[in-house]
């Protein structure tokens, strides 16, 4: 039985673009991944490139053919056929892109260590901020599931990423010229935590300054239905009421419009409230209410009467 | 002695140098530090007055350009960019 999201955990994604399910992939798994991939010691390692291509040629991760039903995707017991079947996994999966979403693309990240970079002498930089894939301005949306085999210490420079950029229409690297951006965030983990990202999120790999190999586990995924209350089968959200703006009760409770409307730190002034009303757009596509509002954003500008 | 620049750009959250830094970069020509993405989470200053009071001069900043009609909600690249520069002199 799957688990799907609730829709907090829904209305956290809508907003910042990210979800986070910190060490849910069970060590034995975790164990299995790294053996099946040979990993190393960074002292047994000469060149990156042949490392890379014996992890091609003995692991059991296949070529998938772009389209392929994640479903259909990996070898029977093998450790990512067990990841994609874990029950958060798949729920999360099920609730955002459904449960007939095919595969575009996956890749094994290796961020090697200083040590490498030094015995190699290369410059080790850190990977500049993007978008991937292309200009994307669909409503419809693909995820990014990431998976970290081991724990991801501050040092080893885990994916940085910046929650709140996901629904910004930039082209691919367009972005690199921002080499910091207040409130960015860089991924620190336990062994077996997966991340979900929708795929306009703006992030890029950190510099590894510690001893070991960090490895993460990418797939893209597609849907092939409308994301609409997939999470959410028997429609049991409903849109919360008009509540009083600006001169407010000091006591009011908090509720899924304040997650759904979180502001950030690197939000410019003006556009900051564009992005508001770009999620209320997301949320009223995700939800099937097309006339949802959030705190009079669209209602005020949709009160055309000429 | 030679002559190297430093560029400082700086992200405002709204058009006046009076407004807080919500993204930034440097690139030094110098070769002294490689700046790199990702390498500081707090903004080298508050504000981009706070950049010309430390001596960094102003070269460009973005327009004021009006939203293209019908699009009027797409929201993209961060808007308000302000490049500053220090000429240093110097054995580089």
């Amino acid at each position: 039985m799957v688990q799907l999201l609730s829709t907090k955990q829904m209305a956290e994604f809508a907003n910042s673009g990210c979800l986070f399910f910190d060490g849910l992939i069970d060590n034995e798994t975790n164990k299995e991944f790294l053996k099946d991939i040979g990993h190393t010691d960074i002292e047994n390692v000469d060149n990156m490139q042949k490392y890379f291509q014996n992890i091609k040629a003995s692991s059991s991760i296949p070529r998938i053919p772009a389209g392929t039903p994640l479903k259909n995707a990996y070898p029977y017991k093998s450790p990512l056929e067990k990841i994609f079947k874990n029950e958060v996994v798949a729920g999360a999966i099920n609730s955002l892109v459904g449960s007939e979403a095919v595969v575009d693309h996956q890749f094994l990240h290796l961020t090697f260590p200083t040590k490498y970079f030094k015995k190699t002498n290369q410059r080790q930089m850190s990977q500049v901020n993007h978008q991937d894939s292309t200009i994307d301005p669909r409503v419809t949306f693909d995820i990014q599931l990431f998976y970290f085999p081991t724990d991801v210490t501050k040092e080893m420079g885990g994916t940085r990423y910046h929650p709140g950029t996901h629904l910004r229409i930039v082209n691919e690297m367009g972005i690199a010229k921002y080499q910091n951006i207040r409130g960015q965030k860089n991924i620190v983990c336990k062994a077996g935590t997966i991340g979900i990202f929708h795929n306009g999120l703006w992030h890029g790999a950190g510099v590894n300054f510690s001893d070991e190999i960090r490895y993460m586990f990418k797939i893209r995924l597609q849907p092939t239905e409308k994301q609409e209350l997939l999470w959410d089968p028997e429609s049991k959200y409903k849109p919360l009421p008009n509540r009083a703006l600006y001169w407010t009760d000091e006591n009011q409770e908090s509720t899924i419009n304040d997650i759904l409307m979180k502001s950030y730190p690197w939000q410019e002034a003006d556009t900051n409230r564009l992005d508001k009303i770009n999620t209320i757009k997301f949320w009223r596509l995700l939800t099937g209410h097309k006339n949802l509002d959030i705190d009079y954003w669209l209602t005020r500008i949709e009160n055309n009467l000429y | 002695m030679t002559i190297r620049q430093k560029v400082l750009v700086l992200y405002l959250k709204f058009p006046s140098l009076e407004a807080e830094v919500i993204s930034w970069a440097t690139f030094d020509g110098t070769g002294q530090k490689l700046h790199m993405t990702g390498d500081s989470d707090e903004p080298p200053y508050p504000t981009g007055l706070d950049a010309l009071l430390d001596g960094w001069r102003l070269f460009q900043s973005s327009q004021a350009i009006p939203e293209h009609p019908g699009e009027e909600f797409r929201t993209s690249y961060l808007k308000h960019e302000f490049f500053f520069e220090k000429i240093e002199e110097g054995d580089f």
